[in-house]
């Protein structure tokens, strides 16, 4: 690059997408024999090589049960093991490492949440508040509870830009509301919601707050106690670590208060016939062993994620957005579903006449990875109208070239069912 | 458009994805089924008329890819007249069809139109689009009374 390119591109210099791009070895896969544009990152993210790595080593040469042997391994593995929920504490920063809990994934954690912390609090006639956007993740455990205590469920509505309507969730917030469960980032949609303003107001209220962040952690950088969230749910395997492996982040003195989850190894203090006693936190919410390699790949993902300049990943990631949302949004015959004002990564789309799976197909003979269908969050398409969309989701390591390529891909898919 | 994006989206697949033959509701149907593709959202409704072991009538309504459309609309143009044990016949080949079975058969000949849809079996993650409103009449045909999915 010039000295002068330089000068006019001064933000371009301070994230290096190539030298990123090298870090994961998948990107230089071949599909169809064109090079991969990997366009699916909201459903989930590539590994670079740190985790890989992270998760071979600890089979070759760590690899043991923990919080159990007396002998050298053992006492690795769970150091180790132990390692990566410091290394989430600080990345989310919470309190205190027992408020992180290690669960498969952000559909356990609410699972958990909703099992354990709704199964005693919530009574017939009360009510669980979610918003329009939601995954099915976070609306299905509900629905569950709800059924089976004679609550209700509530839902936030969203304007067509898909925005909630935060001064009809204001009203919506009523004694009978025992907990509000809301998306940070929609994974159909895009949409940032204001957790932390959602947030205070409900604790106004004096009601508690489930934030599902798996769409937010590959983004932006969440602060737990400024978000004043009671749980916070997500999940390694969107932020570029290993699948299996996620986390529930509860405030410590309302996880205190929960009983366990599943009851087995490793949740138990003492067990007689007579009676058990529970391990303390987070142990009581972990039963069985746990999965090892994963965790300490994940903490592999967020030691790597630290040595990124965020400030400028999120520029890069806001540049791509911004580029891909006018490039795509100007081609004829083609609309974006999903237009609010603050969005992350995901461009969700449809072609008129087209079927998203149609889309999908013709993208795929191009090398593009995109995602087509519902996005488990079949309401959300109801809302709309619609039964499916195709979603590009961008994430650190994609370029304005893939863009390119993407918006080249949509143009043949038009020529085709012209 | 690469030869087997040529193969997949043939003009007569394209053709009835744009103009579906008997898409329509059937008021004096003998059966109704719903047909549902749970992984993409695809769902049909399949009417037929049926007089003794004749399929003297059949149509469909309802939304999805262009495999999926244009696989009910030809079907729907290939059964009216059939017998039912036709119909049973012309369903297994088809399902050899486009999970690459027949391949250099002399069975694809005795397809006809069908045999646009050969070039699915190229394409794993579709050969359910393309067999949802076969799955659906046949359900139809052993008169079930639930809907009936791909999984």
């Amino acid at each position: 690059m010039s000295t002068q390119a330089a000068i006019r591109h001064p933000k371009e210099k301070s994230f290096d997408v190539e030298r990123v791009r090298n870090d994961f070895p998948i990107l230089k896969v071949r599909v169809h024999g064109k090079p991969l544009v990997y366009l699916d990152n909201a459903a989930t993210s590539q590994k670079p090589n740190a985790v890989i790595e992270a998760i071979h080593r600890y089979y070759m040469e760590e690899n043991s049960n923990v919080h159990r042997g007396v002998h050298s391994l053992s006492e690795l593995a769970t150091a180790l093991y132990e390692g990566s929920r410091e290394t989430v504490q600080r990345f989310i920063n919470a309190q205190r490492k027992q408020e992180i809990v290690f669960v498969r994934g952000t559909t356990e954690a609410i699972n958990l949440v909703a099992a354990s912390f709704g199964g005693d609090r919530i009574k017939a006639g009360d009510e669980v508040l979610v918003t329009a956007l939601e995954h099915h993740s976070n609306i299905v455990p509900w629905q569950m509870l709800c059924q089976e205590k004679g609550a209700r469920l509530r839902v936030v509505p969203m304007t067509n830009a898909g925005e909630l309507m935060l001064k009809e969730f204001e009203t919506m917030l009523t004694p009978k509301t025992k907990i509000v469960a809301l998306a940070h980032v929609s994974n159909a949609l895009g949409t940032v919601n204001p957790v932390k303003e959602m947030t205070a107001t409900a604790h106004a209220h004096g009601i508690p707050v489930l934030v599902d962040g798996a769409q937010a952690v590959p983004h932006m950088r969440v602060d737990v106690q400024d978000l004043d969230c009671d749980f916070y749910a997500f999940s390694s395997h969107k932020m570029y670590g290993p699948t299996g492996i996620g986390v529930l982040y509860g405030k410590f003195q309302v996880l205190e208060s929960m009983r366990p989850y599943q009851g087995g190894g490793d949740m138990i203090k003492s067990v007689t016939w007579e009676k058990t006693m529970y391990n303390d936190l987070p142990y009581r919410f972990e039963a069985g062993t746990p999965n090892i390699a994963d965790t300490i790949g994940f903490g592999a993902a967020i030691d790597y994620l630290n040595r990124l300049d965020w400030n400028a990943v999120a520029e890069h990631e806001r540049g791509l957005l911004e580029y891909a949302t006018e490039a795509v949004s100007s081609l004829e015959g083609v609309q974006l579903v999903g237009t609010a004002k603050n969005k992350a990564s995901v461009l969700s789309f449809v072609v008129d006449g087209v079927h998203p799976h149609d889309v999908g197909t013709i993208l795929d003979r191009e090398g593009i990875a995109i995602r087509t269908g519902h996005h488990c969050a079949q309401p959300v398409m109801d809302r709309f109208g619609i039964s499916a969309t195709a979603r590009a989701s961008f994430a650190f390591y994609n370029t304005k070239m893939e863009v390119d390529i993407l918006v080249k891909g949509i143009q043949k898919v038009i020529e085709v069912f012209g | 458009m690469s030869t087997d994006l040529r193969s997949l989206y043939q003009e007569i697949i394209l053709d009835h994805n744009k103009h579906p033959r008997n898409f329509r509701r059937m008021e004096d149907a003998s059966v109704s089924i719903d047909g549902y593709n749970p992984l993409c959202g695809d769902h049909y409704t399949i009417y037929l008329k049926l007089e003794g072991e004749t399929i003297v009538d059949i149509a469909f309504q309802g939304a999805g890819c262009a495999i999926s459309k244009a696989s009910a609309s030809v079907m729907s143009a290939t059964l009216k007249g059939k017998s039912k044990s036709e119909a049973e016949a012309l369903f297994e080949n088809f399902h050899d069809l486009v999970t690459g079975k027949l391949d250099g058969s002399e069975k694809v000949e005795e397809l006809g139109k069908l045999a646009a849809f050969g070039g699915v079996s190229e394409f794993p993650a579709r050969v359910k689009c393309a067999s949802l409103a076969w799955h659906t009449m046949k359900g139809a045909l052993e008169a079930k009374t639930e809907s009936v999915t791909t999984e």
